[in-house]
């Protein structure tokens, strides 16, 4: 049996699945016994790969600079007291924890395994993103059904490789029902062509 | 009795049609996320924000509400059949839910979990009941200092107990309160981080933030992954346990239920943590903990009971404090915000109407859910053969209409998506978004509470010592931030170890 993805989404604490077990044993995927441990082991092996110390540094550093950012910004507001306080002063102590937290992580989370590396699998996001913002840019030039109906075509076709019969079939379908629920129902001032 | 008057009268707003209408939406949409791998309860709630707008508060409670322990129950059904946890508080049932499965008893497992899940969630709504007010009414008292102080831990404790990073969930954390000071000083009304723009000066929705952070990054995320086609079996055997499994059961659907209503009101608990801990205490206290993982019923009747339990005591601190406990009940609290009523501990007093209907509402909601789990699960079964290709989408654009519908903005929506690159890239570097949404709703109350707080103490920080409830709350605020550390410091031998070992491990997967 193929293992299978534990946890393609959820909310809150996802990434709690490591924590279930403890052995990094080598798990025996033959499919007889599924204890704990081997489960555990299965799921921490079928992860994304890590992203490396790079990866972590460069996500520490935008932290960082995020931070010092909000400093000066908070200096330029003025701190006044804590008896007077100007508008700066709780954006200041934010921000100094911030800094402080970018450079401690910065320093001892080189090395964290909880960052993912982006893979070929990242340019579906990509592509997904590219297509979202194009239907923010063009729904209000040309409503919303022409960029729903290709937005659920690049996505069920190229990123979720349906059949054309069926991408085609369900693009359909969905925009006739969205139009019909915040158009025709719901009166809602969408942007729409028709 | 004067006490259940306000109770029963609960009763007469949840039977209103249009109430029971929404319970039953919530419920099944709930059941439904839980059944289908993809959108957490989380996300699902940030995107249908929208959809509470035009309704009366308490409709919309009982609804999101209905969601999330809801999305408990739906949780189960893919534990069992697919080793493929719904939700991640369902994680642990895989263990002994698969293996009941695979020797023929899903039916028996999945029955034991729906009517644990029924039993821990209305054990908890009737502690709910009578706790709640105990804790409003000590919380009555409370004033700025408290508030600080307690806000405070509340968005420590979320950080610190979640399971990644702690620094980074500390970090995320941090951005959440920086993100909450944008637009106006509600003190001296001049603009922070507006960057000269009109439509930041109000500040930034909290709307737009959750359905970005929560929702669009879960779905740009999910892009990510491999869809594979889950094979649902077609039939499914008997889902009414035998006594005898009952009777096996019934002791850790007794003990669930408690350990998860007490771990469901601890801020940073919550559903997940509860599963886990019961099914750690039952394997403990098994007289043959080596048939856990084999297929024990107490494995999944614990958990699955633990985890309803929770889900439904983690109201307790957002309805009675105005704290929220975990990034789900940040998003309740927000959506409460929008319909105007602030959660605190006035809200039994002031609004008993909105506090009764929906703790009462879930009674309805569990009776729904259980009818859902065992006479119909085998539509919800059928229900996992629709792809995730195909949802996708559908969930993209019910993010993108609905955020318009907000304010009949093309602004809100420019910020969904923005916000959902922000949710994305943080879950793919591993920083954890529930700590940045819970910050940021409880960012204002916090500046303002430490800000009238410093002006009672003419300017002294040390004058929140000088009360017992925010000491002692800082206290310990001081502790848990210690705590890590020093467990670090501990461990930290033992970790260079162990990381060697993992390193060689995920090389060979790669």
């Amino acid at each position: 049996m193929k293992a299978i993805n534990p946890m393609p989404g959820g909310g809150d604490s996802v990434r709690a699945v490591p924590a279930v077990g403890v052995g990094p044993k080598g798990a025996d995927d033959g499919g007889a016994d599924f204890t704990p441990e081997q489960l555990a082991a299965q799921w921490e092996e079928d992860k994304p790969p890590a992203a490396g110390p790079l990866a972590n540094a460069a996500s520490s550093l935008v932290v960082l600079g995020a931070g010092i950012g909000a400093v000066a910004l908070s200096l330029a507001m003025g701190l006044g007291t804590p008896a007077a306080p100007q508008p700066g002063l709780w954006p200041f102590l934010i921000s100094c924890v911030l800094v402080a937290l970018g450079a401690f992580q910065l320093v001892i989370g080189r090395h964290n395994r909880d960052a993912e590396k982006f893979t070929r699998m990242s340019l579906a996001p990509l592509t997904g993103l590219v297509t979202l913002a194009a239907m923010v840019a063009l729904m209000p030039l040309i409503g919303f059904e022409i960029p729903a109906l290709v937005l659920c075509i690049i996505w069920m076709r190229f990123l979720g490789s349906e059949t054309w019969r069926s991408t085609l079939l369900v693009s359909a379908i969905v925009v006739a029902a969205f139009y019909g629920i915040f158009v025709l129902a719901l009166n809602t001032s969408i942007p729409h062509l028709f | 009795m004067d006490f259940l008057n306000p109770v029963i009268n609960g009763f007469a707003v949840v039977l209103e049609p249009m109430n029971l209408l929404y319970c039953l939406i919530g419920v099944l949409i709930g059941m439904l996320i839980g059944v289908l791998p993809g959108l957490g309860p989380a996300a699902t709630i940030a995107i249908l924000l929208p959809l509470t707008y035009n309704v009366e508060p308490v409709t919309a409670i009982i609804m999101l509400a209905g969601i999330f322990y809801g999305a408990q129950y739906g949780g189960t059904i893919t534990s069992v059949l697919l080793r493929l946890p719904g939700e991640a508080s369902s994680v642990v049932t895989v263990f002994d839910g698969y293996q009941l499965a695979r020797q023929g008893k899903a039916g028996t497992a999945l029955g034991l979990a729906a009517i644990g899940s029924f039993t821990g969630g209305t054990a908890a709504i009737i502690g709910l009941t009578f706790l709640a007010p105990v804790v409003a009414s000590f919380a009555l008292d409370f004033g700025a200092p408290e508030y600080t102080a307690l806000a405070m831990l509340g968005i420590l404790l979320v950080a610190t107990i979640s399971s990644g990073a702690k620094a980074k969930a500390l970090i995320a954390g941090a951005i959440g309160l920086l993100l909450a000071t944008v637009g106006r000083d509600v003190f001296t009304g001049e603009n922070r981080f507006t960057f000269g723009s009109l439509e930041l000066a109000d500040g930034i929705d909290f709307v737009p933030i959750a359905m970005g952070i929560f929702g669009l990054g879960e779905i740009l995320y999910n892009l990510e992954e491999r869809h594979r086609a889950a094979k649902a079996p077609s039939a499914l055997a008997n889902v009414w346990p035998s006594r005898k499994d009952l009777r096996q059961a019934s002791g850790s659907i007794g003990r669930g239920s408690v350990l998860g209503f007490f771990l469901g009101i601890l801020p940073g608990g919550g559903a997940t943590i509860a599963s886990m801990a019961s099914y750690a205490m039952e394997k403990k206290r098994a007289k043959q903990p080596e048939r856990f993982g084999k297929g024990a019923p107490e494995g999944v009747a614990g958990p699955e009971t633990a985890n309803n339990a929770a889900a439904t005591s983690s109201f307790i601190p957002l309805l009675t404090l105005g704290i929220p406990a975990n990034a789900t009940m940040a998003l309740m609290f927000g959506a409460l915000l929008i319909q105007g009523v602030t959660p605190g501990p006035q809200l039994v007093e002031q609004e008993p109407d909105l506090f009764w209907g929906v703790v009462n509402s879930m009674y309805i909601g569990n009776i729904l859910l259980l009818i859902m789990s065992l006479p119909l699960v085998g539509i919800f079964v059928k229900i996992l053969r629709v792809r995730a290709a195909i949802l996708a989408p559908i969930t993209a654009l019910i993010t993108l209409l609905g955020a318009y519908t907000i304010n009949n903005s093309m602004f809100d929506v420019t910020l969904v998506v923005v916000f959902g690159v922000v949710g994305y890239l943080m879950k793919k570097f591993g920083f954890e978004a529930g700590p940045l949404v819970l910050a940021f709703v409880l960012g204002s109350l916090l500046e303002s509470s430490l800000r009238r707080s410093l002006l009672v103490f003419g300017g002294d920080p040390l004058g929140f010592f000088t009360r017992p409830i925010s000491a002692t709350l800082l206290i310990v605020f001081v502790l848990v931030a210690l705590l890590p550390g020093i467990r670090i410091m501990l461990s930290k031998r033992k970790a260079s170890a162990a990381e060697a070992a993992s390193d060689t491990k995920i090389k060979e997967t790669v």
